[in-house]
């Protein structure tokens, strides 16, 4: 196997080719924020929280599917850069309606652990305050719109790892939701399993279980990762 | 007397009168004795004329050459098809002047100043005729590469020509291919863009509409260069008469063994699709066009992989526009040499454009790179109308900008308009004149954006919506400096941040706009508060 050898942030790391950058940079202790991306799961590099500056270049490169090249220089928190992540973060903010102090996810939610590490305190951008709805058709979870930031990851836990593929995307632009089926209620859907894998890789409070109060609901994503480490390499070493 | 009557039905002049005119006109030939002017004449629907403004059109070519009619109305087609009926015998129609349409002056700028090769056909055939296309010299080239059977020979052709992307990136074509046939792979296939969906642009859809063989030759021709047997043209649903006319000549070339297994009996085949698509702009984005055609969502993926390595199904894909296909046989036809003195150093050849706007003369013209602005919009174009002057171009639709008039002289090349903060984009050129609030024109198109962003990536989705917010209330009078600020501010942050194409350009209509007319959005901003004096303590 060859090696990539590469600076991120003035640190000289050497890497298996192939790996990302955002691999390379969490592996050295250097962090990236990220949200659509989740380690077991295809990237879609759509969040662009990850988005990072390399030398020679004026494109911003998504960390999450770039892969280290010999001798990249990578910068990835720049005032440019931050200030991206937390007009990124605004951007979710306004677009839903996400009030923490009701939240189940209150206190275990990458959405506000983001607000806290990007520094938005306010936003600058006015909140837009959507009519959306709740979906309790499910005999144990449920899903709030509201709290939706379309990272797709339960779309892609469920079509990847579950194999249901009782998620998708409805719609478009502002107009996105996530949609069970063929836009049905999520109790009429037979090809949901009830693994509850959605609500596991949930990162704000959109998926929950139904006897979850507030600030009860705690994401496992490592639960996800123990599982396809273990059929990748058929075996179970949790 | 005999002669050639042309009625314009592509889709523009046919909603005003075409299709009517055509219909009575016909009636009026097929009733006609010997010794009428009208017998002997024949009747030809044809695709688009150029000054599609002037609509609905009529040609008569006679034995005293070719006159155009313009200006026709649905009310107006009985006086023109009873007139042609009651020509006393041995009239020569060189003179005939029917009522109710103006004639048009061939000989002014918009038609003298043209170059047509693309358009070459378009306007003088029947696009549902394959007989007509094969007179006119449609399918020579494919036949004569392929004779000579040297696919290589015909890239270095295309890349000497310096044609490139004509669906506004400017992509070098010959790159392109030669990048698809290095591909390895038994398997790879050929896509047509022909999802034209910048607000103002008609230009490929006057190539569909009216020489649809054009089209396939390219893309055959392209296909065997590359080494493809397989190929799509993504059509939007918008353009029905486009979609009914390829489905013909797709019929056709595969009936006459041009297009399908064994093509001008070589051992080459091409199956050609047809793929229809839904009503969504970012399908034109090359990622998205891909899952579009694969049956699944249409939305963009980050690039690399380029769809040359992994396109449509997996398989390495060559995707080209409609204008850059049906350049390639008239390119082949004169030569890569003589293709490229027509146009600039960096951009070779012609280039289609729809001109459209406050304009006298709005329509389709075809010029060579590098014809300044002005000679399209004020000299071809006539200017704007009622007495009033221009005030900008815009260029390149939702992802492209402004070109203000005292930039007029810029011709008109990719590199030139890039540097004007604009793009060439796929040819849409809207013309506006003194009385255009270019706020109201940004606001225009982010809210085109907004309304067609797909809504995987969040600057797009969630910062569309933002800016078209501000813009708004920059327009309702109630923004101030901070909010201009901060309009310019998240322009930069969706402009770097997006993911495909389409939200990487959604801000250039309002950076364009700041750059050349910010006293436009200056004059809208609340007057700031008069300083209070600091309360005496």
């Amino acid at each position: 196997m060859s090696v990539r050898t590469l600076r991120i942030d003035g640190r000289d790391l050497a890497v298996p080719e192939g790996t990302t950058l955002l691999q390379a940079a969490r592996e050295a202790g250097i962090a990236i924020p990220t949200l659509c991306h989740l380690e077991g799961l295809s990237p879609v590099a759509a969040c662009r929280l990850c988005l990072v500056e390399i030398e020679g270049t004026d494109k911003l490169l998504p960390a999450c599917i770039t892969p280290a090249s010999e001798g990249m220089v990578v910068q990835t928190a720049t005032p440019r850069l931050q200030d991206i992540r937390r007009t990124v973060v605004e951007l979710l903010f306004t677009e839903g309606n996400h009030v923490c102090a009701i939240c189940v996810a209150n206190g275990h939610c990458e959405l506000q652990d983001l607000a806290v590490t990007t520094g938005m305190d306010h936003s600058r951008l006015p909140y837009r305050f959507p009519a959306r709805r709740v979906d309790l058709s499910h005999p144990f979870f449920g899903l709030d719109h509201n709290r939706c930031i379309l990272c797709t990851r339960c779309v892609r836990v469920c079509d990847e790892v579950e194999g249901a593929h009782v998620w998708d995307v409805g719609w478009r632009g502002e107009h996105c939701r996530i949609i069970a089926g063929l836009d049905e209620p999520w109790g009429a859907v037979d090809a949901c399993t009830n693994c509850g894998k959605c609500v596991q890789v949930c990162p704000t409070g959109a998926l929950f279980h139904k006897g979850d109060t507030t600030a009860e609901k705690h994401d496992e994503p490592a639960q996800l990762q123990a599982l396809v480490h273990a059929r990748h390499h058929q075996q179970w070493n949790p | 007397m005999s002669g050639i009557l042309r009625v314009c039905t592509a889709a523009g002049c046919a909603g005003c009168g075409g299709s009517a005119l055509r219909e009575q006109l016909g009636a009026v030939i097929a009733a006609a004795t010997t010794g009428d002017p009208a017998s002997g004449l024949a009747l030809k629907g044809v695709g688009c004329l150029g000054p599609c403004g002037e609509g609905a059109l009529l040609e008569l070519e006679s034995a005293s050459g070719r006159r155009l009619f313009g200006g026709i109305t649905p009310e107006g087609v009985a006086a023109v098809a009873a007139s042609l009926a009651n020509l006393s015998p041995g009239t020569d129609l060189g003179t005939w002047a029917p009522p109710a349409a103006r004639p048009i002056d061939l000989e002014q700028p918009f038609f003298r100043l043209q170059k047509r090769l693309v358009l070459e056909h378009c306007g003088r055939i029947d696009p549902e005729s394959l007989a007509e296309a094969l007179a006119a010299g449609s399918y020579g080239q494919l036949r004569r590469v392929l004779q000579e059977n040297r696919p290589e020979a015909v890239i270095e052709q295309v890349r000497r020509s310096g044609l490139r992307g004509r669906g506004g990136g400017g992509y070098p074509t010959g790159l392109k291919w030669a990048t698809v046939a290095r591909m390895p792979g038994p398997e790879k296939v050929v896509v047509c863009n022909a999802d034209e969906g910048d607000p103002g642009a008609f230009m490929d859809r006057s190539v569909l509409e009216g020489d649809p063989h054009r089209l396939l030759e390219g893309m055959a021709i392209a296909a065997w260069a590359v080494g493809a047997s397989r190929g799509f043209i993504y059509v939007r649903a918008e353009y029905p008469m486009a979609i009914a006319h390829l489905r013909t000549a797709i019929a056709q070339a595969e009936d006459q063994g041009l297009l399908g297994a064994a093509i001008a009996g070589s051992a080459f085949g091409f199956q050609l699709e047809l793929r229809v698509g839904a009503g969504a702009f970012v399908c034109g984005e090359e990622t998205a066009l891909i899952h579009s055609i694969e049956g699944q969502r249409g939305v963009p993926r980050p690039r690399p992989p380029y769809p040359a390595e992994v396109g449509v199904f997996g398989l390495p894909t060559l995707i080209n526009n409609v204008e850059t296909f049906a350049s390639v046989p008239p390119l082949l036809a004169i030569g890569a040499e003589a293709y490229a003195a027509i146009g600039t150093t960096n951009s070779g050849g012609t280039k289609v454009f729809s001109l459209t706007g406050d304009v006298r003369l709005a329509g389709v013209l075809e010029v060579p790179m590098g014809t300044p602005i002005a000679t399209i919009v004020e000299t071809m174009g006539g200017g704007a109308p009622d007495g009033h002057a221009i005030k900008a171009v815009q260029t390149g639709g939702p992802s492209g900008g402004c070109v203000p008039a005292n930039r007029l002289d810029t011709p008109v090349d990719y590199e030139s308009l890039q540097e004007l903060g604009s793009i060439m984009g796929s040819g849409g050129m809207v013309v506006m004149d003194d009385s255009t609030s270019m706020v109201d024109v940004a606001c225009f198109f982010m809210a085109f954006c907004r309304e067609e962003s797909c809504g995987k990536c969040i600057p797009c989705r969630s910062g569309t919506v933002q800016l078209h917010l501000l813009l708004q209330k920059h327009l309702a009078g109630e923004a101030d400096a901070a909010d201009l600020a901060q309009l310019e501010s998240l322009c930069h942050m969706v402009k770097d941040t997006s993911l495909c194409g389409l939200g990487q350009s959604a801000p250039k209509p309002v950076l364009s706009t700041l750059r050349h007319f910010r006293g436009d959005y200056l004059a809208l901003l609340r007057p700031e508060p008069e300083a209070t004096p600091e309360p005496v303590p």
